[in-house]
């Protein structure tokens, strides 16, 4: 009896609106709904429920919403319903608590506390749709002067090779394993419409994303799933994954269950067997060694194509950012602390790691301290929201964002934070055939189209807004951030005045 | 004292305005004294609020001419003593006076304003590791952010600055332009919106040989000034034109671009432009665009920039600030306003508008024909960067003064 575990949800049923057609069992790969067979009446198994909403929203009289179980705590902040709940589990299985999806816990968003500006009287705002708007970008490392012949109109310094971007919009790096192979499909059809980039993750890249390969970033995780030199080459770009800032420190464990046999080809092990990525790269101990690898892999790849580095915001970023810039990386990508994931262990996601803000504004300020920032790009993600998540960030210095979360939910994602098991009712987090069907590549990916374009125009005219009328003057322009509710040490860090200043 | 303690002065906080500026030059590299700029931008007397009016004169002290020129402003006998202990310490100064100047009703509290004459002391100069102009950029820096009641308002050769708080054409007597004699002058007349009263902030703003006389606000000011601080560069005015000239400073000085080029650089051309261009055309222009992101400035400005070649005027990409050009004979007139061409030069022709993006540039002769056989290579100067000489990033100035 101790092991009866109080449900987090409650499945509220209209019966006046319930017509009984069993969409809801049908949908639901939980097993919430059932039909009772005594009473012939539509039950539900309320600890099952995840709060995908799936059922919500598929239910066609909408008799179906999910409500809190109403069972209170003792009113005790420290012993909250939560933390005992994890005790209960953890005294029943003595394992390590795994979670799901961004950290929940309510630490300061310092997007929320950075509001921007806008011309007055002093300089004209632009109009972006009467003005050309510019928001694309390059990403690659540069030198800091460029040589050229203005005659000849010919460049004479060797130019690295560069990423185009239309958008300043990429999609983070999420494995075939831990999404499915339509989710991955979306990705790759909306980076070709966008003229931006997907990121295949640590699991390989599947042969049907092969023809994606201009709009694919690579990436080459500690476990070294799916690399060949011909999975280097089919890439715009290749990505060395240090660390993830949903589980900074450790590496992945994708359960041999999850291994089905198209699993098991893309990322080249035995089928059923677990897919495990060590914490650290185990010819990586030091910033040399990255180095090491990083020039492999421009050997591998004719240096045709920009390595990018990927690191967990944690609390030395800037000086690790400054000596990956240094060892050769073309791009530095840094992922805070509420980036999703598929799964990680709940106190590490809940734990470790700094906010995306913080970090993203000392790095920068590091690299141009010394000198170097003009010479490498800087990617940033864990939690962009919205559009003005993505000015704020450029104003604070990034070149561009990725997106992970944003993107899922476009397609479906309900925040439900269960990806982990597998049964993800929206067809994302799960290689069940029945359920993977029920993301249609081609419409998901216009629904992922449909949000960057809608979150481009609304940049372009927060940018017209500004009197800017390319994303570059946004660039590091800490002066159009204001912060508010913050106090001098946080304005300190993020380079920004104070509202009102 | 000539600025009150309790007002926030320029440096301390960013000022954005509106101006009147103006240009003349002689192409031959003939003389003229400063009555027809004064008459041009006196024209031009309602774009400014009589808050800062300054000009810039090229070629005035040709017996000087291998010499730096340093107008340094005091605000007390402190701040000269100081200043000049450490001139004499860094350069040789061949000659050394308090500028002349002639009293005038509307100038109130003017500093103490000298010229010196000096070359860098060799020695030390030698012990640097910079060349001539880094060293002497790096001194004029220190002055201007160490030495509290001093401000180098010039430091090129054969040219000059002279400008303060008041309206051009009052600022113009004060120093008794007419006077000097110039082969390109430029003015400045100042709407900054609130009121620091601070001569230092006045324009033309000077580095070295380049006075930058600018309208408008732009809207990349600190995406460029991070850009630019990355070099040793110390923005400690906030002001766009500081910023202005400080990214044409290192695009030629130091990356060896032509004035021209880097104009170009700082209003780049569209991605549309660029796609439509042919494939080396557009590989070029992208490198350029990728390289000097930070480089583009925008907004809305007008700019002409003085140095020892002559001339460059530029509109932003957008074409948001007005600026006229004429040429008649041998003479370049350049104003924001075609009536203070007109009032100069009522028979000049083909009086026309800048267009946004396009540098127009007019060079003295002899300089036209020493770079035709150039080979359009830029040479980059080697100086080490600031951390690899150990220097300690950039400081502001406020925050020295507001602790101590």
């Amino acid at each position: 009896m101790f092991d009866r575990k109080v449900p987090t949800y409650k499945v509220l049923r209209d019966r006046e609106a319930c017509t009984n057609c069993g969409a809801c069992v049908r949908q639901c790969s939980y097993g919430v709904h059932r039909i009772d067979e005594q009473s012939g009446k539509l039950v539900a198994d309320h600890g099952a429920c995840v709060n995908c909403q799936r059922c919500v929203l598929m239910c066609p009289p909408r008799a179906i919403a999910i409500t809190k179980w109403p069972q209170v705590g003792t009113g005790s902040a420290v012993w909250t319903p939560d933390h005992m709940k994890d005790i209960a589990k953890q005294a029943r299985t003595g394992a390590v608590l795994l979670s799901s999806m961004g950290n929940p816990e309510p630490y300061p968003t310092y997007w929320d506390h950075l509001l921007l500006n806008a011309s007055q009287v002093t300089n004209p705002s632009i109009d972006p749709l009467r003005e050309p708007m510019e928001t694309r970008v390059f990403l690659g490392s540069r030198p800091v002067a460029l040589r050229v012949n203005t005659r000849q109109h010919a460049v004479i310094s060797d130019m690295p090779p560069q990423l185009r971007l239309d958008v300043p919009i990429m999609f983070s790096a999420m494995s075939f394993g831990s999404i499915s192979l339509n989710t991955q499909r979306a990705l790759a059809l909306a980076a070709e419409e966008l003229g931006t980039y997907f990121n295949c993750g640590e699991g390989g890249l599947h042969p049907d994303l092969e023809r994606y390969a201009n709009n694919t970033i690579v990436q080459v995780a500690s476990g070294r799933f799916g690399v060949n030199p011909q999975y280097l080459n089919n890439a715009a770009a290749i990505e060395i994954k240090i660390g993830q800032g949903a589980k900074p420190g450790i590496g992945g464990h994708l359960p041999g269950e999850k291994i089905d046999g198209e699993v098991s080809r893309t990322r080249m092990i035995p089928e059923g067997t677990d897919a495990i990525s060590p914490a650290p790269h185990h010819d990586i101990y030091s910033i040399e060694d990255l180095r090491q690898l990083i020039f492999s892999l421009k050997e591998a790849t004719r240096y045709r194509k920009p390595i990018a580095v990927k690191i967990a915001a944690v609390h030395n970023a800037a000086a690790i950012a400054s000596g990956m810039a240094r060892a050769g990386a073309d791009i530095i990508v840094i992922d805070g602390f509420r980036g999703g994931t598929g799964a990680a262990p709940k106190r590490i996601r809940n734990n470790v790691g700094i906010p995306i803000e913080l970090a993203l504004a000392a790095v920068d300020e590091r690299l141009r301290e010394e000198g170097i920032r003009s010479t490498v790009s800087l990617v940033v993600s864990g939690t962009i929201r919205d559009s003005a998540d993505i000015v704020r960030a450029i104003a604070l210095g990034a070149d561009a964002v990725s997106i992970g979360s944003a993107a899922l939910i476009a397609i479906g994602c309900h925040q439900c934070g269960d990806c982990a098991s597998g049964r993800c009712n929206w067809g994302i987090a799960t290689q069940d055939p029945a359920l993977t069907k029920r993301i249609h590549p081609q419409s998901a990916a216009e629904r992922i189209v449909n949000l960057v374009r809608a979150w481009n125009k609304e940049i372009e005219e927060m940018m017209g807004g500004m009197g800017i009328n390319a994303i570059d003057s946004l660039r590091g322009n800490r002066l159009m951030l204001r912060g508010v509710g913050l106090n001098q040490k946080e304005l300190d860090i993020l380079g920004v005045k104070h509202a009102g200043e | 004292m000539f600025f009150r303690e309790d007002r926030p002065r320029e440096g301390v906080v960013r000022i954005p305005s509106g101006c009147a500026i103006a240009g003349i030059m002689d192409r031959s590299g003939g003389r003229h004294d400063g009555t027809d700029i004064l008459r041009s931008i006196a024209l031009m007397h309602d774009r400014g609020n009589g808050l800062g009016g300054g000009f810039a004169a090229y070629g005035i002290y040709p017996e000087y001419k291998e010499l730096y020129a340093f107008h340094i402003m005091y605000e007390c006998q402190e701040a000269r003593a100081q200043t000049e202990a450490y001139l004499d310490t860094y350069f040789m100064s061949e000659k050394q006076e308090r500028i002349p100047t002639q009293d005038v009703a509307s100038i109130k509290n003017p500093p103490d304003i000298w010229r010196y004459f000096a070359a860098p002391h060799p020695m030390r100069l030698n012990m640097s590791g910079f060349d001539e102009a880094e060293y002497t950029m790096q001194h004029v820096f220190h002055i201007n952010s160490h030495i509290d009641g001093a401000f180098v308002a010039s430091s090129g050769k054969d040219m000059g600055a002279f400008k303060g708080v008041g309206y051009p054409e009052d600022i113009g007597a004060f120093y008794r332009i007419e006077d000097y004699q110039a082969w390109a002058w430029t003015a400045h007349g100042r709407f900054p919106t609130n009121t620091p009263g601070w001569w230092g902030g006045a324009h033309p703003f000077t580095l070295l040989n380049w006075s930058v006389v600018h309208n408008g606000e732009i809207s990349s000011y600190d995406a460029n000034r991070r850009y630019v601080e990355q070099f040793g560069y110390r923005c400690n005015l906030q002001t766009d034109t500081e910023v202005i000239t400080y990214l044409f400073d290192l695009l030629t000085r130091r990356h060896g671009f032509s004035q021209q080029m880097a104009a170009h650089i700082m209003t780049a051309p569209s991605w549309d432009e660029i796609d439509r261009m042919d494939a080396p055309c557009a590989a070029f222009e992208t490198a350029l665009r990728s390289v000097y992101a930070s480089a583009l400035v925008n907004g809305p400005f007008s700019v002409i920039l003085g140095s020892e070649e002559g001339l460059l005027a530029i509109n932003d990409r957008l074409k948001l600030r007005a600026l006229m050009v004429a040429e008649h004979d041998r003479m370049v007139y350049l104003a924001s306003e075609q009536a203070a061409i007109e009032v100069v030069c009522p028979e000049a022709a083909s009086i026309r508008s800048i267009e946004g993006g396009v540098p127009f540039v007019v060079q003295l002769d002899e300089v036209v024909a020493r770079e035709q056989g150039a080979s359009g290579e830029n040479i980059q100067l080697e100086a080490p960067l600031a951390h690899e000489i150990g220097v300690l990033p950039p400081r502001r100035k406020e925050v020295d003064h507001v602790r101590s």
